[in-house]
């Protein structure tokens, strides 16, 4: 790398093609982590070690760990922020083991505490979108510092199933991730494949991995996303089997490959209907001013 | 009372008018004698250098351009925000857009560097893809104004490749430019779209007449019998027949002063506008949803008739392959669409409200303990010396964000990360409704 001749380190010089900024969503949903064939304890070993090996490929590489939760969502672990204890390190081992976990551990009693208070309604997948929002929102950040920072990518590691009232925020968080050209990776741990990621991998041009030995998670994560998205020109990832676009219509949730779209709200139906049931336009007449009380609500495919 | 009111608004006026008459002589004076630049006006007129300030111990304080440029986004989105909802006014999704290019004589005018014509071929592409965007299930055409004649240079399609190549290849300017000609061409051409597409016409005006064959506003009244909303942006200066064609088909006129302001007048044409109720059908469109096929098959593929290795589309009611989507089935002539096609226009319809300004006295409370850093990006809200500096709060889930922030959930992500990352406040919000 030449980084030897230097006496005084100049950033710039520093600032090779390879530094990267490693935001990871973690999925802390107890009601999947119960079920799981992976305890939540040895998939946190794999994940602790895949993160510190990050911040050892490259001294400035940098890791931030965002908590998705069944209630809430939260920052855990900023490795480029000063440690509360001036002792330990920064960014090395044990610091990162013994903040990282601290931190966890406050979040996910909190995130329990807000359960108790809320209907089980939706409950099952954990809130994705809000993970992804925040991690954008500090990618943008990054952004904002100047023309030397690590190039961002985002890798979550979700096992909750997909919850179909986040389509349209996750949605616009992945057009937004590729408008900026963040890609986002996907390590998908749960029993099915998840079409949300598998849309935001494609879409933004990660990777989506769903691996077959939950024990090795740790050789999944060190092969496959490891590497920055300079080297990835060079590697052969795992691409996908065939990413399904397909819609599934607003009257019965069926994936259905043919349908009908109104053309006022982009609403999906699989059979004909007189009068749109999202936004009220009757078809085939000049429409009067529709149904405003509909327009409020976040309509979704589940509703 | 009355009276003293009645001198004042006398004398305001007096003033008013004596001001502007006063203006209007300097400017000609200026026009005629002096013949200043705009950046020498900097300096002569406008003093840039008297605007900066100091500080209690003397020291320059730097010009806060940020907080200029945020109450001006702020502004905005207020407007359209409240225009929308109090209006309770839908948006017109599937939009039949044609572009106008003026490439008469005035275009080769230099007031714009290198050339109007250049400039206004940059933007165009960037505003092609944009639009492309922002607004996936639209078609775009292309017409030129050129020697008194207007020519349609693309058909209405969905790829933003073709029209941009076609526009590079013909950049070249003479002759009269004819606005009755061009609104005759666009309007015969929309006549044959769909009853719920929305006809639009945004054009680009660079000359500062028109000569017609007859009587132009015929034509504007057949123009806005068959509801195409016609907008212009002048680059040269304010002319009478635009401001009456965009008022007659409630469409929007503005002059651009400066390359920069040209840019952002263009792009406020990308996303959708408010669509007046009559104007479109509502319909059902059939629409096909095709899947990608495997990475190994062979197949032929319909748009440029040779064999394809992997990686297309296929069509769910005749099988044919195509290359990309958004396009239309050759051979069935189905529309075929992919469901993150759609769900790029979703945001439009579910818009998230503007942030509030969070009172200064409200930050110096110490029990808020939440605002000590932005809730999106984790900024630091308090300036070295635990002053609080400027944030906004949203209005559902309260939580504080960053100005930077706020730009960036507004104009991009489209997405409270407050309201996403609490299911509390979503079953609230529900409930409520």
């Amino acid at each position: 790398m030449g980084r030897s001749a230097v006496m005084a380190p100049v950033p710039s010089k520093l600032y090779s093609d390879d530094v990267s900024l490693l935001v990871v969503l973690l999925d802390t949903n107890p009601f999947f982590w119960s079920t799981a064939s992976l305890p939540f304890s040895k998939f946190l070993s794999h994940v602790l070690a895949f993160l510190n090996s990050i911040l050892l490929i490259n001294q400035l590489n940098q890791v931030v760990v965002i908590a998705t939760g069944c209630n809430s969502c939260n920052f855990i672990f900023d490795s480029s922020s000063v440690p509360a204890n001036p002792n330990l390190e920064n960014g090395r081992m044990p610091a990162l083991c013994s903040n990282l976990l601290q931190k966890l551990e406050e979040f996910v009693t909190g995130d329990e505490k807000l359960s108790k208070e809320v209907l089980a309604a939706g409950i099952g997948s954990s809130l994705l979108s809000g993970s992804l929002s925040m991690a954008l929102c500090y990618i943008q950040r990054v952004f904002r510092t100047g023309p030397l920072h690590p190039q961002p990518r985002i890798l979550c590691l979700q096992g909750s199933p997909d919850g179909p009232e986040q389509y349209v925020a996750v949605m616009n968080a992945i057009f937004s991730a590729q408008r900026s050209m963040v890609p986002i990776d996907s390590c998908v741990m749960g029993a099915q494949h998840s079409a949300f990621l598998q849309q935001a991998s494609y879409i933004t041009g990660g990777v989506y991995l769903k691996p077959q030995q939950l024990d090795g998670l740790f050789q999944y994560l060190s092969t496959v996303f490891a590497t920055d998205l300079h080297s990835r020109r060079f590697l052969q990832l795992p691409k996908p089997a065939g990413v399904d676009f397909r819609a599934s219509c607003f009257c019965h949730k069926n994936t259905i490959d043919m349908g009908y779209i109104c053309s006022v709200c982009l609403s999906i139906f699989c059979k004909h209907h007189k009068k749109c049931s999202t936004c009220g336009s009757v078809f085939g007449q000049a429409q009067s001013d529709g149904n405003s009380a509909t327009d409020r609500k976040r309509k979704t495919p589940e509703t | 009372m009355n009276d003293m009111e009645h001198r004042k608004t006398n004398d305001g006026k007096g003033r008013r008018l004596d001001g502007e008459e006063e203006e209007e002589e300097e400017d000609e004076d200026e026009g005629n004698g002096r013949g200043l630049d705009a950046w020498e006006r900097a300096y002569a007129d406008e003093r840039s250098w008297e605007s900066l300030q100091e500080d209690e111990s003397g020291l320059l304080r730097p010009i806060d351009n940020k907080t200029i440029y945020h109450a001006q986004y702020r502004r905005r989105i207020r407007s359209l925000y409240s225009s929308t909802t109090t209006a309770r006014i839908q948006k017109g999704l599937i939009r039949y857009l044609y572009i106008v290019v003026d490439l008469s004589r005035a275009a080769s005018e230099m007031d714009f560097k290198p050339s109007r014509m250049a400039v206004v071929a940059k933007h165009i592409e960037a505003f092609i893809r944009e639009f492309f965007d922002q607004n996936p299930l639209s078609q775009i055409g292309l017409v030129t104004i050129k020697d008194g004649l207007a020519q349609c240079l693309t058909d209405l399609g969905g790829s933003p490749d073709s029209h941009v190549k076609a526009l590079m290849g013909k950049l070249e300017c003479s002759g009269d430019s004819s606005l009755q000609n061009a609104l005759d061409l666009v309007h015969g051409y929309l006549n044959q779209i769909p009853s719920y597409g929305h006809r639009e016409v945004l054009i680009l005006y660079s000359a500062l007449s028109t000569c017609d064959p007859g009587d132009i506003m015929e034509t504007i009244q057949e123009c806005k019998k068959s509801k195409i909303r016609c907008s212009v942006i002048g680059l040269s200066a304010e002319i009478f027949i635009c401001r009456h064609l965009c008022q007659e088909t409630g469409g929007s006129y503005s002059v651009a002063l400066d390359e920069s302001h040209f840019k952002e007048l263009l792009l406020e044409h990308a996303p959708p506008p408010p669509a007046i109720a009559e104007f479109a059908i509502a319909n059902l469109i059939k629409m096909g949803f095709p899947q990608r096929a495997a990475e190994g098959v062979i197949s032929i593929c319909s748009c440029h008739k040779e064999a394809k290795v992997g990686g297309g589309y296929t069509c769910p009611r005749c099988k044919a392959r195509v290359c990309d989507l958004p396009t239309e089935c050759r051979i069935c002539g189905l529309t075929l669409v992919s469901s993150p096609h759609l769900a790029r226009s979703y945001h439009h319809l579910f818009p998230i409200p503007p942030f509030d300004e969070v009172s200064l006295s409200l930050l110096n409370n110490p029990h808020q303990r939440s605002s000590r850093a932005c809730f999106g990006c984790q900024e630091s809200l308090l300036i070295p010396g635990n002053k609080p500096t400027l944030c906004v709060a949203c209005p559902k889930c309260k939580q504080h964000f960053c100005l930077d922030c706020d730009i960036y959930i507004h104009e991009s992500l489209h997405n409270c990360p407050g309201c996403e990352s609490f299911r509390h406040s979503k079953i609230v919000s529900v409930t409520e409704e």
